[in-house]
């Protein structure tokens, strides 16, 4: 067992693997995701995930509600209401659809504010944390570091105790009920050992999933950030790509166009494992004053 | 803008349509907070059978010797129980990981159970004394982490109520396992027997509530579940039967055997409360985003004084996470 938070550059080295191949991991550029879920359907098509019910739910286009142990893949829905300030002037089109023609902006709008909706669309997944809490935990050794540097449930082992569920800081793995054991995505283990791409990536027909290795992808989304605020799109900020967070950074890391919270996603997340030795120290010192209060209550005059 | 505005009008925040950011934990009721119980009664109970073999107190050996080793016992069965796959109980052996306290806390019960039943057996059949004696001790040993060691599984999770309690919740679980113990023996044991069970339970009662106290008290709004709704009334229960217990056996614990059987039991009953209550208010606070957004929100915003407060379209966005 390797460290426990902080910057952690060869995840996979700190892991045991002596000689393994370069970290690999997931850009999803929000900025051009387009809701289509080709992502989500590619995922349970490879991955044979079942399925987690039909509800409606009402969260605009969103029906699957969140990730889930069958659901690796979540596209989120948001409809805002576009504030009409002189600066609305300054954003770019980008292509995202909505109502109107294409290109259309706040001067299609005859009612003020009827139409005035700025659509949000992100594909979320299992972040493959660099220090991966669910991985912590497991008491089992079900969870491990893949030679990627992703993280994956060896579901032969999972016995169900539940333990990953509450320690993902980012709410991603669960518990599959008529199952028994916990579920996430695998960043498609068994396509990466092919040397191809995952399903989501693949199937994504505008590229906001972007798969390859992290370094290259950490580049990659700078270059992206760069672009969109030379173009004035001031909102847009990386999430998880940053080695020194409160998770040492994610090995699936995303482009958002707002706050990560208006998307679901924790603001700052850290890994709940960073104050493991203030936990142990406490649960040692609550043991020992069990012990000498034990001891205490024979110490005194016998009644 | 957050559809949760109106509804936590003193922390406005974002969230995605008011959806948790963190998953609940799938542990069932009332089998995990049974055996958080069960572990604190049956750990505590291993130090009160050890103390009584030393001071010759047979009566409050035996309910303490079969406290520990029924304890354990059915906590394990509470515990398997709540297993997706209760077959693969045996995995939890499989390997010893110190970063999850739940591994180490099965190399603790593992051993805590065989030792504190082959004490009490030794001691209803009169074999084996030396053996028995000996595991007696080593389940001694191991009884205070068998009490304390839930409390560091809880608080090692993203759960804001259980994991910002991480120093104190050891001791609340700890001190809930003492009254557990010392009320149990109380109710079962003659009082010419039962001092060091009454001071065992008295202690602690203190060191719970002073700890709840303490945990509460530096919190924040993370500790509002433990005041609030379900687990803020389960909370006040607890620590109501505890404070009555504590109180009545101070006054007539030693005198009247009524008495001491009332206040164990209150006592006993006090320590199932505060786990239910503890389990409930971390349910609770994975539940409300609220917990998760705002004080990571907070942080965040510290942190980074020059783009907190206003952020709408066109102003400067908020860094682009530490490049």
């Amino acid at each position: 067992m390797g460290r426990l938070f902080g910057r952690l550059d060869d995840v996979t080295g700190d892991a045991g693997y002596d000689d393994h191949p370069p970290r690999m991991g997931f850009f999803t550029d929000t900025s051009v995701c387009i809701g289509c879920k080709a992502c989500e359907v590619a995922c349970k098509e490879w991955n044979s995930v079942p399925d987690d019910g039909y509800l409606l739910t009402g969260m605009s286009y969103d029906n699957t509600e969140s990730l889930g142990a069958s659901t690796w893949r979540h596209v989120a829905f948001i409809e805002k209401p576009t504030v009409s300030t002189s600066s609305a002037e300054a954003t770019v089109d980008l292509g995202m659809p909505g109502h109107g023609p294409p290109g259309g902006s706040n001067d299609q709008t005859t009612e003020p504010g009827a139409n005035d909706v700025r659509w949000l669309m992100s594909s979320d997944v299992c972040k493959h944390c660099t220090h991966a809490a669910c991985l912590d935990v497991c008491p089992t050794g079900s969870l491990f570091r893949t030679e990627f540097g992703t993280v994956v449930v060896q579901e032969d082992i999972c016995n169900g105790c539940g333990y990953c569920v509450p320690a993902c800081p980012y709410g991603v793995i669960d518990v599959r009920e008529e199952d028994g054991r916990a579920f996430k995505c695998t960043l498609c283990y068994d396509r990466l050992k092919e040397g191809q791409t995952p399903a989501c990536a693949q199937a994504c027909p505008t590229e906001s999933i972007q798969f390859g290795e992290l370094s290259e992808l950490r580049q990659r989304a700078d270059n992206r950030l760069a672009e969109l605020h030379g173009q004035g799109v001031d909102v847009a900020r990386l999430y998880g790509r940053d080695p020194e967070d409160g998770v040492g950074g994610d090995g699936a890391f995303f482009l958002l166009l707002d706050e990560p919270e208006v998307y679901g996603l924790p603001p700052d997340p850290v890994v709940t494992t960073q104050d493991l030795g203030s936990i142990w120290k406490s649960v040692g010192a609550g043991a020992a004053a069990v012990a000498a209060l034990g001891m205490a209550a024979f110490a005194g005059r016998r009644r | 803008m957050s559809p949760r505005e109106e509804v936590v009008p003193e922390a406005e925040f974002a969230s995605y349509y008011g959806r948790p950011v963190i998953k609940q934990p799938t542990w069932k009721t009332p089998d995990i907070p049974m055996y958080f119980f069960l572990g604190g009664l049956a750990g505590a109970s291993a130090v009160l059978a050890e103390g009584a073999a030393v001071s010759g107190l047979p009566r409050l050996e035996r309910i303490a010797r079969l406290t520990a080793a029924g304890g354990a016992a059915a906590g394990t069965v509470a515990l398997v129980h709540d297993l997706g796959r209760p077959a693969r109980f045996l995995n939890m052996l499989r390997v010893l990981r110190p970063t999850s306290p739940l591994s180490v806390g099965s190399f603790i019960l593992a051993p805590f159970g065989t030792l504190s039943g082959i004490a009490a057996a030794s001691h209803l059949t009169g074999r084996l004394p030396r053996i028995g004696r000996i595991a007696g001790v080593g389940a001694a040993a191991l009884g205070p982490p068998l009490a304390t060691y839930t409390a560091g599984l809880i608080a090692d999770t993203a759960v804001p109520a259980w994991h910002e309690g991480h120093r104190e919740l050891p001791f609340v679980f700890g001190g809930s396992g003492a009254a557990a113990a010392g009320g149990l023996a109380m109710i079962f044991t003659p009082l010419d027997q039962a001092g060091p069970a009454r001071r065992t339970a008295l202690a602690g009662a203190v060191l719970e509530l002073a700890a709840t106290e303490t945990m509460q008290r530096h919190m924040g709004m993370v500790g509002e579940p433990y005041r609030q709704g379900r687990s803020g009334r389960l909370m006040k229960l607890a620590r109501e039967l505890t404070v009555a217990a504590a109180g009545a056996t101070l006054l007539l614990g030693s005198r009247s055997r009524a008495v001491s059987v009332l206040a164990g039991a209150a006592s006993v009953a006090g320590s199932v409360v505060t786990r239910f209550g503890v389990f409930e208010a971390g349910l609770a606070s994975a539940r409300d985003p609220k917990y998760t957004v705002v004080p990571q929100r907070r942080r965040l915003d510290s942190r980074e004084p020059a783009t907190a407060g206003t952020r709408v379209s066109g102003t400067p966005a908020p860094g682009t996470n530490g490049m």
